[in-house]
């Protein structure tokens, strides 16, 4: 095995030290309920602005799939001072870049700029924070943009939304859990400007969003212009965020589908996990787990069915459906996707995935294994955070779900103290009998 | 009551990262740049693979960390983990790209095992026959996806017979490439002269241009110069139309004249772009998409490659609005080659050409991606601060010079990939068509 080949002995028989990172982070909250997250970086001129709405694919109403990410567009549309197209003009007018994005458990709004832009960004933020300007043309014309968004993502090429679409109705009962978060053409196309108003009353409330700032300021000038431009943005109450629960599953789940477009098979398959936020310690070896598994040439699966067995032609194993293992509440689960030669037979597949989860719970992990998995798992997270922008929507996140941006600069620690023996448990976990699993089964390449 | 949107405070002026560059003995380019904000390093290695078989060249890129003479392609990949790290290799038809990443602490070994996969790769027969079929299945996906039968349907109209015409191998070609090739093109071509190390993180630039040199001054020293030809003139033309039975979008590619990154005229016409479709707040997204809502992510782009720059036009739209959506973006083509540039457009297209400069800056990997990439072109970072400078003082005037050269309708390439039945009685009343079929 690898870790006894050693060309260099010196470095090898060392242990490489897992570095932390240690951003200072401020935190507040406003008389309003919006919760703020400040971290300074003064070593580039520039900065992040990142609102983040604790509201995401699972709350949207039945009949009306798709629409937290058509709102998400809307919220683009013009706001209280601002008309339509204004908002793009005066991020990108000042040098910086905007994007939003929509996810099972929140939306997020953000905008990277020169620093000499903070104040307009948070500006900017604030304005539609107090009211989106949302009209029935502009409804239309989103719904449109949207639709096109779902073909050149899902519609017109094979395996979309693979599998991110098509496991999560195979492994819940629930509308929302199981449900399609791009959303059909008819409940797109049934959206009204009054369901756009109704949700962003309910939703958008500043109670129920985070501030998060990360680069150039001080904290004081950032506590500052955050006062000035949020503090009068009306207080609503903030939502009870309902419980998604479901249970576990007792029998094996299996699904297909016929992808007219895929030229091979696919499938993708998930057991669920512990509750990320409430047992979070029960949660992380899975985090390491996937890698274990899937990370680079030397881990077990890929090793396994890609270099040894030939029988799948890549194998990716992550925790979510979203595949953001720090950004999302319970229910959720550790997906493996795996691509699959001409002709290939998916169930030998999955049985060498039971086989190698066996010998993981059996055996255990080799001399090293957890070491440099670990390392890997490191420079993930630190890759993350190099961007202030990655900073301030982790922290964002973070604080929003589990109470505590601080967290942020803890999780190589709490990764690093992820024991040999939970990880093993959590293999033994990934029993067949808690699975579901989705099929691709090629139509032919059209 | 209306709130005032807030002035910008003075901007910062561009502020390059800390370098240092120094040229080894076996004539390998090592330029370093210090970016501290978390203990790692990043690392790109460009070498130059101008003509090289596109077959051989993606599964050499494949197969390059499949095994040294001492370590597998799965003792290669633990050795990478230790440190944190990963390696990835890629080809096109300038360069071999290799990449990765590690922990600070990991530098030394990283450029270690960069120095012996460069000096020891071996191709062993099992991993190359398995890689090879990977591929194969690879491109055969990738020959189903729209976005890449669209650039492929681009690229041949383009470019002819030059070598950009042609940038993946076919699945047959691949299957035909056996382990000796790729060793005979690894000795011919994987060589220091004329490539390029970038390496950016938190180290200090010396330390790492040292680091550098004690790994890979043993790297060979030979190997030859080859350049490509220039690219041909794009010429108007037809509308060249790909079928795709079925599709639910056609996709729109318009290849336009450009010119590199040195040219007098690069300024404006980063400039003109920007203005055309170069980002969100641009003629073409204004129009496509906020106003009609024919598609989702239209745009347009300054691509760079050795032997010649082009820019792109893309859109994919709704098959129903494919003539629609095509016209309008040839009237903004018309408008921007043909009538003066507005005065706010062309100062907010400015200030986000020259704001984005430092944004790109501020991450590890879009740094160490920026310097490999300039290096490409023989250029520095301190390129940024002379392109700031041309694109501030672009004038008007000259934005629409170069408007009127470089994005004339009648001088561009164009591909409609769609569903032939069903988008040429429209498309056909409305441009010339050709259906490829001659």
């Amino acid at each position: 095995m690898a870790d006894r080949v050693a060309l260099v002995p010196a470095l090898s028989a060392r242990r490489v030290r897992i570095p932390t990172t240690n951003f200072p982070v401020e935190q507040f909250t406003l008389a309003n309920g919006l919760r703020v997250v400040l971290a300074p970086d003064r070593s580039a001129p520039v900065v992040a602005v990142a609102v983040i709405y604790d509201v995401g694919i699972r709350s949207e109403p039945e009949g009306r799939t798709g629409f937290a990410h058509l709102f998400e567009h809307l919220m683009f549309q013009g706001s209280e001072n601002l008309e339509k197209l204004a908002h793009f003009r005066y991020v990108q007018g000042s040098g910086g870049t905007f994007n939003g994005s929509t996810h099972l458990d929140y939306t997020d709004y953000y905008q990277f700029l020169p620093s000499n832009a903070l104040e307009r960004a948070l500006f900017l933020e604030a304005d539609r924070m107090r009211r989106p300007k949302i009209t029935e043309e502009n409804l239309r014309n989103q719904i449109d943009v949207v639709s096109e968004e779902i073909r050149v993502n899902v519609l017109n090429r094979p395996y979309g939304g693979f599998p991110w679409l098509k496991l999560p109705p195979v492994m819940f009962d629930t509308f929302p859990n199981a449900h399609d978060g791009y959303g059909s053409f008819v409940d797109l196309n049934a959206a009204t400007v009054a369901d756009a108003e109704d949700f962003f009353t309910t939703y958008y409330a500043a109670s129920n969003a985070t501030l998060a700032l990360a680069g150039d300021f001080t904290v004081e000038q950032a506590t500052e212009l955050v006062q000035r431009h949020f503090a009068d943005v009306p207080a609503r109450p903030r939502p009870v965020r309902p419980s998604f629960a479901e249970p576990d599953l007792t029998a094996e789940r299996r699904d297909s589908y016929v992808d007219e477009r895929a030229p091979l098979p696919a499938f993708a398959s998930a057991w669920r996990v512990p509750d990320p936020i409430t047992d979070f310690d029960a949660y992380l070896p899975y985090v390491v787990l996937a890698e274990v598994l899937t990370d680079g040439d030397s881990s077990r699966l890929v090793e396994r069915l890609v270099l040894k067995d030939r029988a799948v032609t890549g194998i990716g194993g992550y925790l979510g459906f979203m595949g953001e293992p720090f950004e999302v509440r319970d229910p959720t689960a550790l997906v493996l996707s795996a691509h699959l030669p001409p002709g290939g037979a998916i169930d030998d597949v999955l049985r060498t995935v039971d086989e190698e989860l066996d010998r993981l719970a059996t055996d255990g992990l080799s001399p090293g294994e957890l070491d440099r998995t670990k390392a890997r798992i490191a420079t993930q997270l630190l890759r993350d955070l190099d961007p202030v922008l990655g900073r301030a929507l982790r922290m964002g996140t973070i604080a929003q779900q589990r109470g505590d941006a601080g967290l942020t600069n803890e999780l190589p620690r709490l990764l690093g103290e992820v024991t040999e023996e939970s990880i093993v448990s959590a293999a033994a976990a990934l029993r067949p009998a808690r699975r579901a699993t989705v099929e691709v089964v090629p139509g032919g390449a059209k | 009551m209306s709130i005032p949107v807030p002035a910008l405070t003075p901007a910062r002026k561009l502020k390059l990262p800390r370098t240092a560059e120094r040229t080894l003995a076996n004539g390998l380019t090592v330029i370093a740049a210090r970016r501290p904000a978390v203990p790692l390093v990043e690392l790109r290695l460009r070498i130059p693979f101008a003509k090289t078989n596109v077959a051989r060249g993606m599964l050499l890129a494949e197969t390059l960390l499949s095994g040294t003479s001492e370590l597998s392609n799965v003792e290669l990949s633990a050795q990478l983990q230790r440190i944190g790290g990963h390696l990835g290799a890629s080809a096109d038809p300038d360069r071999l790209l290799l990449g990765g990443a590690a922990l600070t602490s990991g530098l030394p070994r990283l450029l270690e095992l960069l120095g012996l996969v460069l000096t020891d790769a071996v191709y062993p027969a099992g991993e190359v026959a398995a890689e090879r079929d990977r591929l194969a299945d690879q491109i055969q996906v990738a020959k189903t996806q729209p976005a890449y039968l669209a650039r492929e349907a681009l690229n041949r109209r383009v470019y002819g017979r030059h070598p950009y015409a042609n940038q993946t191998a076919e699945p047959a070609q691949v299957a035909a490439v056996r382990p000796t090739a790729l060793r005979s093109l690894h000795a011919e071509r994987v060589h220091p002269a004329g490539s390029a190390l970038v390496i950016v993180g938190d180290v200090p630039p010396a330390k790492a241009l040292d680091a550098a040199e004690a790994a890979l001054s043993s790297w060979n020293g030979g190997g030859k110069t080859v350049e490509l030809p220039p690219v041909p003139p794009i010429e108007g033309g037809p509308v060249l139309l790909a079928d795709r039975p079925g599709s639910v979008q056609s996709s729109l590619r318009i290849g336009l004249p450009a010119v590199g990154r040195t040219d007098p005229d690069h300024g404006a016409l980063q400039l003109a772009n920007l203005v055309f479709g170069g980002y969100f707040s641009s003629r073409l997204v204004e129009n496509i998409r906020e106003d009609k809502g024919y598609t989702y992510s239209p745009r347009s782009a300054i691509e760079h490659s050795s032997a010649g720059s082009a820019i792109v036009v893309s859109a994919d739209v709704a098959t129903e609005v494919t003539t629609p959506a095509l016209v309008e973006t040839w009237y903004e083509l018309g408008r921007l080659a043909s009538t003066p540039v507005g005065t706010d457009e062309l100062e907010q297209a400015r200030r986000y050409g020259i704001g984005t400069l430092q944004l790109s800056l501020a991450t590890q990997a879009g740094l160490a991606g920026l310097m490999s990439s300039l290096a490409g072109s023989g250029l520095r970072l301190d390129w940024l601060t002379g392109h700031a400078e041309r694109m501030a003082s672009a004038t008007a005037e000259q934005v629409s010079a170069v408007a009127a050269q470089y994005f004339a309708p009648a001088r561009a390439a164009t591909v409609v990939l769609g569903d032939a039945k069903v988008v040429t009685p429209s498309l056909s009343g409305v441009f010339p068509i050709d259906d490829g079929e001659d």
